[in-house]
C-alpha cells in the first residue's frame, strides 16, 4: 500500500493495554459512585479486572487483511462483484494517500450489507401503493434495495457493452470514470426500476460507508480507511484530551478490541 | 380480548413523559401500568454502541418503519406518500426512547415564547403577524414553568454557565452541575462572539460534567467525552435518559409495572372521559384492554396525535373552518442557515466530543433583536458544537470539489479535521395550513391510517434563514479560517436529508378551548382524564431544543394528575 505509513500491517501497534481508558475512568468515577449505580456497562468488567489484577492482556488477533476466510460472497455472482469491486475503486481510488475501496475490502463490505437487513429493506415501510414520488418526498421504490443494486449493475453491463463491446472491468480507468460520469448525470443510461443517478447514489454512499465503517462489516481493513484520515475508530474516552490544541493523533481501535475485555 | 383490571393510570410510551411521570406518581404512592410498544433497555446493550454504520447509517435504536411510519406532501395539492426510510427526523422505540437518542442539549425556551402571540402585538402591533400565521400563547408563562425547568434540570443533573446567558428567564436555583469542558474550538467561538459583542454561554448538557446524585439518590458517572452520543446510547450512563435516571426511581417505590412489547392502538373512551386503552401484546399478538382511571399520553409528538385521531378523541382539526384542535400548529425546526470554515493550515481533534457540548448565543433568538425592519419574526441560536465528527458522514470538500474519485478523496481526507462549522437553530412558528391528521391511503400493519403531514417552508423561514446565516458567517469569519462558505438559502422542506428531530404540535396547549387541545396541566379540555404530554404541546418551537420544555411539561403534568386523582374535574 503505497504511501501509508502508518504501521505495519500484519501487526497492529497496541499503544496501550486494551482497557486502560476504561479501566481509568472506572478509578476515577465508578468507585465512588453512592446510592442506585444504574451507570455503566462495565460495573462487571471493574470487578473482574480488580480481582484478577494485572491480568495480562490477551494476545491482539490476527488481523492479516488479504486472505481472511471472512473474504467470501453472501450475494453477488463472481461478476457482479468483480464490476462493483472495479467501480468502488474508481470512486475511492488508491494514491499516495494511501489504499482504495478495492484494498480497503469495500466489494465485500457491499455484498453482505446486500445480503442483510438493509438489503431486504427490513425495516423500511414497504406496504403499496407505489406511487411517483416529488422530488421531496423520498424513494418509493417497491424494490429491495439489492434488487435495484442487481438491476444498476445489469444497466451498467449493458451500457458498456453497447457503448464499447467490452465488459466495465476491461475498461481503461480513464473509460471507467466517463461511465461513472454519465451514470451519475442520468445522461442517457437506461437502467431498469433504479434510474442510473440514484444507483450511482447507492454505489457512492456504500463506498464511503465501506471505507469508513468498523472494519467487522468487511471494509475498512486494518482500518486504514481510519488511518488516512487519523481517525481514532473506538475509543472509550478522550475526557483527558479533549482539551488540548490542535490534532491530536491516537493508535486507532476498532470494535473487535471490546472483545478481549 | 382479555380484559385486565382496572388500575389508577396507564402510561402510554415509556420515554421522558412516560418515565418523569411514572417517577413522580409512584413516589407519591399511587400504581401505575406504563406501556411501551419496543423492547427493554439497559446500559448493557451498548457495549457495541461506537458503531456509525449500525446506529447512526441504519438507525439501530429507532422505530421499525415496516410496521409504522407517516406520510408527507408540502401542500394540499400534492398527494401524500410515506416515508418509507429514515431522513429528516428520527422516530425513538423502546425504554427510554427518543430519550436514549438525543444529545443532550437542554435549553429553556424564552419568557418571550410562552407569550409569542401578546408580545408580538404588544411591541409590533397586530399588522406584524403575517396572514395565515397562528401564532398562539401557551397559556403558562415563563414564571410558571420555571419551577418544572428546574426539576428536570435537577434530576437529569444538566450541566451548564448559570449566570452566563443575560438574555434568557430567571432561573429559581443554578444548574446542578458546572458546564463542559470549554474545548479550543469553543474558546475560539467564544472569543471571536465576543469579539463581535454577542453574549455566547456553554450550551447546557445532559452530558454530565462530573458525577452526579440527583435528588431521587441515583448517582451517574461523568461524560467522557467519547463522540458517540445522537443516535447512540451512552455506555457509561452519563448521558441524561430515562432508562438511566427516573424509569429505575420509579422501579423502586415497586409500584410501576413496565410493560414493553405492547403496542397501544386505541383509547378506549364514551365521548366524555376515557375508560382505559386497548393494546396488542406484539409477541402473542393477542389484544388485551386496560380499564384506566387515569389516561396519559406520553409517546412521540407524532404517535400522540395519531392515537387521539385514530381513537376518535378530540375534535380533529379542519384547516378550512380552522375549527377543531387535534393536529393543529404542527411546526419543526428551521436549522439550514450555517457557515463553514476550511482551515488550511491547522487541524482539530473534531472527532472528539459530546451530544451537548457546544457554545451558543442568543443575541438573535427569540425577540431578543429589534424585528421592526426584518421580514420575520423569533430567530435562532447560533452555535458552535463538539458532538464527535464521525468519518462516514462527514467529508468535506470546498463547493466545486468532485464528488468521488481522486481530486474528492485527496481533498476530504486533507479537510477530515479542518472544518469548523458554525450553525443557526431557527424557530419554526405556525401556520393554518401546516397540520396533522389520518392519511386516507396508507395504513400500518394492523390496518389503522397513519398520520399524514401537511408542511412547508415558508417566506418567514427563508428570511430567517438569509439573516442568521449571515450572522453565523459573521462569526465564522471572525474565527480565523482561510475559506468561508455560507448556506443561506433554504429549499422547500423535504423529507429525505435528516434535519431535526425536533417536530411539535398537534395537541397544543392554551387557555381557549377553542384553539387549543389541552390546559396549562396537559389535561384534555375534551377530556378531563386524559393528559397528553410531550411536544405536541407546543403551540409553536421555538429557537431551541425541546426537550428541556418536555421535561418541564411533564413535571407540570404529574402536578396535574395528582391533584386530578384527589379532586376531579377541569385543572385549568
Amino acid at each position: 500500500m503505497p504511501g501509508l505509513k502508518l504501521g505495519n500491517s500484519r501487526k497492529p501497534a497496541r499503544s496501550k493495554e486494551p482497557d486502560e481508558s476504561r479501566r481509568k475512568f472506572l478509578k476515577a468515577s465508578g468507585m465512588t459512585l453512592g446510592g442506585l449505580v444504574v451507570g455503566s456497562v462495565f460495573g462487571g468488567v471493574l470487578t473482574d479486572s480488580l480481582e484478577k489484577k494485572h491480568a495480562p492482556a490477551p494476545a491482539p488477533a490476527s488481523s492479516k487483511p488479504e486472505a481472511s476466510l471472512q473474504d467470501a460472497l453472501m450475494f453477488f455472482n463472481q461478476e457482479q462483484f468483480k464490476m462493483t469491486e472495479a467501480a468502488v475503486e474508481r470512486i475511492y481510488p488508491e494514491d499516495e494517500n494511501g489504499p482504495g475501496a478495492k484494498a480497503l475490502g469495500v466489494a465485500f463490505f457491499i455484498d453482505h450489507q446486500l445480503a442483510g437487513p438493509w438489503g431486504y429493506n427490513a425495516r423500511d415501510y414497504m406496504m403499496g401503493p407505489f406511487v411517483q414520488a416529488q422530488a421531496t418526498q423520498g424513494e418509493q421504490s417497491r424494490l429491495k434495495r439489492n434488487e435495484m443494486f442487481t438491476l444498476g449493475l445489469e444497466g451498467l453491463k449493458s451500457y458498456c457493452q453497447q457503448k464499447y463491446q467490452k465488459a466495465f472491468t476491461e475498461l481503461e480507468a480513464q473509460q471507467q470514470d466517463e461511465v461513472l460520469t454519465a451514470m451519475e448525470k442520468g445522461d442517457k443510461f437506461p437502467m431498469r426500476g433504479v434510474t442510473s443517478s440514484s444507483f450511482f447514489k447507492m454505489l457512492r454512499n456504500l463506498t464511503i460507508e465501506g471505507v469508513y465503517a468498523d472494519p467487522l462489516y468487511g471494509g475498512n481493513r486494518n482500518m486504514n480507511g481510519w488511518k488516512m484520515r487519523k481517525f481514532p475508530g473506538n475509543q472509550m474516552s478522550y475526557a483527558q484530551q479533549i482539551t488540548k490544541e490542535g490534532l491530536v493523533q491516537i493508535q486507532p481501535k476498532s470494535l473487535q478490541a471490546h472483545m478481549s475485555e | 380480548m382479555a380484559k385486565l383490571p382496572k388500575v389508577p393510570v396507564v402510561i402510554v410510551g415509556m420515554g421522558w413523559v412516560g418515565g418523569i411521570i411514572a417517577a413522580e406518581l409512584t413516589k407519591a404512592g399511587i400504581q401505575v401500568v406504563g406501556l411501551e410498544r419496543g423492547k427493554s433497555r439497559s446500559t448493557a446493550d451498548y457495549f457495541m454502541d461506537h458503531d456509525e454504520l449500525r446506529y447512526a447509517r441504519r438507525f439501530e435504536l429507532m422505530q421499525d418503519l415496516s410496521k409504522e411510519t407517516i406520510t408527507f406532501r408540502n401542500t394540499e395539492s400534492m398527494r401524500a406518500l410515506p416515508m418509507r426510510s429514515y431522513g429528516s427526523f428520527l422516530l425513538g422505540d423502546g425504554l427510554g426512547g427518543a430519550g436514549s437518542h438525543w444529545n443532550g442539549q437542554t435549553h429553556r425556551f424564552l419568557p418571550y415564547d410562552f407569550e409569542i402571540h401578546s408580545k408580538t402585538v404588544e411591541r409590533y402591533g397586530k399588522g406584524k403577524i403575517p396572514e395565515g400565521m397562528q401564532l398562539q400563547d401557551w397559556g403558562i408563562t415563563y414564571d410558571e414553568i420555571e419551577p418544572y425547568y428546574d426539576k428536570f434540570e435537577q434530576m437529569a443533573g444538566i450541566s451548564g454557565e448559570s449566570e452566563a446567558n443575560p438574555m434568557l428567564g430567571k432561573r429559581s436555583n443554578p444548574f446542578p452541575t458546572p458546564p463542559m469542558k470549554k474545548t479550543p474550538i469553543l474558546q475560539r467561538f467564544e472569543e471571536a462572539s465576543k469579539k463581535l459583542g454577542y453574549h455566547p454561554y456553554m450550551i447546557p448538557s445532559a452530558n454530565l460534567s462530573e458525577n452526579y446524585k440527583n435528588p431521587d439518590g441515583v448517582s451517574r458517572a461523568a461524560c467522557q467525552y467519547c463522540g458517540f452520543c445522537e443516535r447512540f446510547g451512552c455506555e457509561y450512563g452519563a448521558k441524561a435518559d430515562p432508562v438511566v435516571t427516573v424509569i429505575p426511581t420509579a422501579m423502586a417505590t415497586g409500584k410501576l409495572e413496565v410493560r414493553t412489547f405492547s403496542n397501544v392502538t386505541e383509547i378506549l373512551h364514551d365521548g366524555k372521559k376515557a375508560t382505559g386503552v386497548v393494546y396488542i401484546n406484539t409477541v402473542t399478538g393477542e389484544e388485551v384492554t386496560q380499564p384506566a382511571d387515569v389516561v396519559i399520553l406520553g409517546s412521540f409528538v407524532l404517535n400522540n396525535v395519531r392515537l387521539l385521531l385514530n381513537s376518535k378523541l378530540g375534535t380533529p382539526y379542519d384547516r378550512k373552518s380552522g375549527r377543531g384542535t387535534i393536529g393543529r400548529n404542527y411546526a419543526y425546526q428551521v436549522n439550514s442557515g450555517h457557515a463553514v470554515g476550511f482551515y488550511d493550515d491547522e487541524e482539530f481533534s473534531t472527532f472528539m466530543g459530546a451530544g451537548a457540548l457546544g457554545m451558543e448565543f442568543d443575541d438573535f433568538n427569540g425577540d431578543n433583536f429589534d424585528h421592526t425592519d426584518l421580514k420575520f419574526l423569533h430567530g435562532a441560536g447560533i452555535r458552535i458544537s463538539q458532538n464527535g465528527l464521525r468519518p462516514i458522514e462527514n467529508n468535506p470538500a470546498p463547493q466545486g470539489t468532485p464528488t468521488w474519485g481522486k481530486k474528492w478523496k485527496e481533498t476530504t481526507l486533507k479537510y477530515a479535521n479542518r472544518v469548523l462549522t458554525v450553525a443557526t437553530q431557527g424557530a419554526s412558528l405556525p401556520w393554518k395550513h401546516h397540520y396533522l391528521d389520518l392519511d386516507p391511503t396508507y395504513k400500518d400493519i394492523y390496518g389503522k391510517p397513519l398520520l399524514r403531514i401537511t408542511f412547508d417552508f415558508e417566506d418567514q423561514d427563508r428570511e430567517l434563514t438569509k439573516f442568521l446565516a449571515g450572522k453565523a458567517g459573521e462569526v465564522m469569519k471572525e474565527m480565523g479560517p482561510s475559506h468561508v462558505e455560507i448556506k443561506d438559502k433554504l429549499d422547500p422542506y423535504n423529507i429525505v436529508p435528516y434535519q431535526s428531530t425536533h417536530n411539535t404540535g398537534g395537541v397544543i396547549m392554551g387557555s381557549d378551548p377553542e384553539t387549543s387541545a389541552v390546559n396549562s396541566y396537559l389535561q384534555m379540555w375534551e377530556a378531563e382524564n386524559v393528559f397528553v404530554v410531550g411536544a405536541s404541546a407546543f403551540p409553536h418551537n421555538s429557537g431551541y431544543n425541546p426537550t428541556d420544555t418536555v421535561g418541564a411539561l411533564a413535571y407540570r403534568a404529574a402536578e396535574g394528575i395528582q391533584k386530578y386523582l384527589k379532586q376531579g374535574g377541569m385543572l385549568a
